[in-house]
């Protein structure tokens, strides 16, 4: 056998091998989704999907996107902010050299160092009992980083014409941002958010020692300093993920488990794919121009 | 100067100093993180005497939990649980996601990067608790039947549940890589008569190496860091693993184990908050090599295709 005919048999095997590998992990994943989904929905009785104080996940849903919410309210504005600072003012040097590994290190640090810090500083230090106010401030600091750099990659990725033909008009250069960067950001920003939030749904251990287990609400209860009230922020509020920690430590309900499951990640892919699509949709229009 | 002026020249700083405030309170955020850890990470051996020596490399984990002190804090257990569990994660998931990565850039690119890669991307989203309840119903019950042992858990189930946890970072990460190398290098390849193989494995592959490298680090980082998916199929024993099968700890899994139970200023507290603190270094550490590695690359692709690269030229 020449080395031409060697090289194409062993081209021939190398694609057999690497179709091999991508089916296999495409199906791998896809029939991981379509177990936890279809399982979890499967085993599920009604009463599941109830609003109980046991034996059910419509609380810890609830607590879920609430939370998320909350956190959302202070990664955001911070977020973007950071976002604007580092496109648009910072100076380019060390300063902003630093800013981007301090930015890095809080993206890459692990969530039970990060729920660590939250119940160090809010619960020990400042006095705050479990809850998912302090639940909220934990996920926003892992939630921060991806805003900030979603932010500034938006803003970075825009044509400079745009800041130019602006300051041409006479604006000021806050005026610019405002008026004209941020908005034309808005769909990118929105992009990042919804990633955030999706980032947010499933964390666990992050939540672990801040917002506590178990939840008792009374849904007639909306007197807002109440500790059973839906929408105090000071009570303990127990998420689907730390649901399914809880009763894999000390329960035997395994198909409620598997329900919360398939509900969790429900959620998380129909935030994901919104992203895909928003950014998908963005791709398209900026293709257009 | 008249007042509407003045008032715009007001707006303007006020703006600038608000976004400047928020850029440095990321800053100090980081750095309060880092500081709160070396504090309560470092009272194991300020205020309870104990060597570094002993904490990394001795196996006796027996603290105290209370003030006293005296006891020992060898969390060897624990580090070497971390490793060999995040070492088998990225050996089973490194090659299928390289294989997947050059599959979905080389091999069958309208596939790829049409359906392929959104739906490895959107699986880097699953929340790990997910990730650690299937693998505590489904693939503990697997192994212990397919390998005959009592319990299921194990550091291979660990291992197995990472790799598939952190397969979708390292696929998107090294399929950005070797989407970066530059068509020329390809297609000057194939006009040498390459085949596609010859072409991936001696151009390709070696040109986007260090941003490979960067993925299977940050998939690295990943599993390092996971809790509580690890903590549902690893058993929870406190011995050095012998075998693959054997149960033991990690670092993060003995945290949120214990954290909870012990108390406030205790030696227990103590050393966990040093394994903390361990952790934030280990994923500094992991930065600095991926800005390296990011480094290189940028030095490699200026070096290919000076002409046509994005980045600043250097004079």
């Amino acid at each position: 056998m020449n080395r031409a005919k060697r090289a194409k048999l062993i081209n021939t095997c190398m694609t057999v091998v690497f179709y091999a590998i991508a089916l296999a992990s495409f199906l791998l994943l896809l029939g991981f989704a379509a177990y936890v989904i279809v399982g979890g929905l499967l085993g599920a009785k009604p009463e599941m999907f109830g609003f109980k104080r046991m034996h059910t996940m419509g609380n810890q849903l609830f607590n879920t996107i609430y939370l998320v919410f909350m956190s959302l309210v202070f990664s955001v504005p911070l977020g973007v902010a950071a976002g604007i600072y580092l496109s648009m003012y910072a100076k380019k040097g060390i300063m902003t050299r630093f800013l981007r590994i301090c930015i890095e290190t809080l993206s890459s640090l692990p969530s039970i160092v990060v729920g660590l810090f939250g119940y160090l500083v809010f619960l020990l230090v400042l006095g705050f009992n479990k809850s998912l106010f302090v639940g909220a401030l934990s996920v926003s600091i892992l939630t921060l980083p991806l805003i900030t750099t979603t932010t500034e990659d938006a803003i970075k990725g825009l044509p400079e014409t745009y800041f130019h033909a602006s300051m041409g008009l006479g604006s000021t250069k806050w005026q610019s941002i405002f008026h004209v960067l941020v908005p034309a950001c808005i769909p990118r920003i929105m992009t990042g958010v919804i990633l955030a939030a999706g980032r947010g749904f499933g964390e666990a251990a992050a939540l672990l020692y801040t917002t506590g287990s178990g939840t008792d609400i009374r849904w007639n209860n909306w007197d807002i300093s109440s500790p059973t009230s839906p929408l105090n922020l000071f009570r303990p509020a127990e998420t689907l993920s730390l649901q399914i920690w809880d009763l894999q430590t000390n329960g035997n309900d395994r198909a409620l488990a598997n329900l919360s499951s398939a509900i969790l990640l429900l959620l998380v892919l129909v935030f994901s794919i919104g992203a895909n699509i928003l950014s998908h949709r963005i791709k398209k229009k900026h293709a257009g121009e | 100067m008249n007042t509407s002026n003045r008032k715009m020249f007001a707006k303007e700083y006020f703006w600038r100093g608000l976004m400047t405030v928020c850029g440095f309170f990321v800053i100090s955020l980081t750095i309060l993180i880092g500081a709160f850890l070396v504090y309560k990470g470092s009272a194991t051996f300020l205020v309870y005497h104990h060597s570094v020596f002993e904490f990394l490399f001795s196996d006796a984990w027996a603290p105290v939990d209370s003030k006293t002190g005296g006891g020992k804090v060898g969390a060897l257990i624990f580090i070497v649980g971390s490793l060999c569990t995040c070492a088998l994660a990225i050996i089973i998931s490194a090659p299928f996601s390289v294989g997947a990565a050059i599959f979905m850039t080389e091999i069958q690119e309208k596939f790829g990067q049409r359906f392929f890669r959104p739906v490895v991307e959107i699986f880097a989203g699953i929340p790990s608790v997910v990730y650690g309840w299937i693998g505590l119903t489904v693939l503990l019950p697997f192994i212990k039947d397919i390998f005959h042992r009592q319990v299921g858990h194990s550091v291979l189930a660990a291992g197995i549940v990472l790799a598939v946890m952190i397969f979708p970072t390292i696929t998107s990460v090294s399929s950005d890589a070797i989407l970066a190398v530059s068509k020329d290098c390809r297609m000057a390849a194939y006009g040498l008569g390459s085949t596609r193989w010859q072409t991936t494995y001696k151009i390709v592959l070696p040109a986007a190496g260090p941003g490979i490298f960067s993925g299977i680090i940050l998939g690295l980082a990943r599993a390092f860091g996971e809790a509580l998916a690890v903590a549902m199929v690893i058993g929870q024993t406190t011995a050095l693993p012998s075998s693959l099968f054997s149960t033991t700890k990690t670092l993060t899994t003995q945290i949120a184990a214990v954290m909870g139970n012990s108390s406030e200023g205790g030696e227990t507290k103590s050393a966990l908050w040093s394994m903390a603190l361990i952790l934030f270094l280990l994923s500094l550490f992991f930065i600095f090599l991926i800005n390296y590695f990011t480094k290189k690359n940028m030095e490699k692709m200026s070096g290919t295709v000076s002409g046509k690269s994005k980045g600043r030229k250097r004079i």
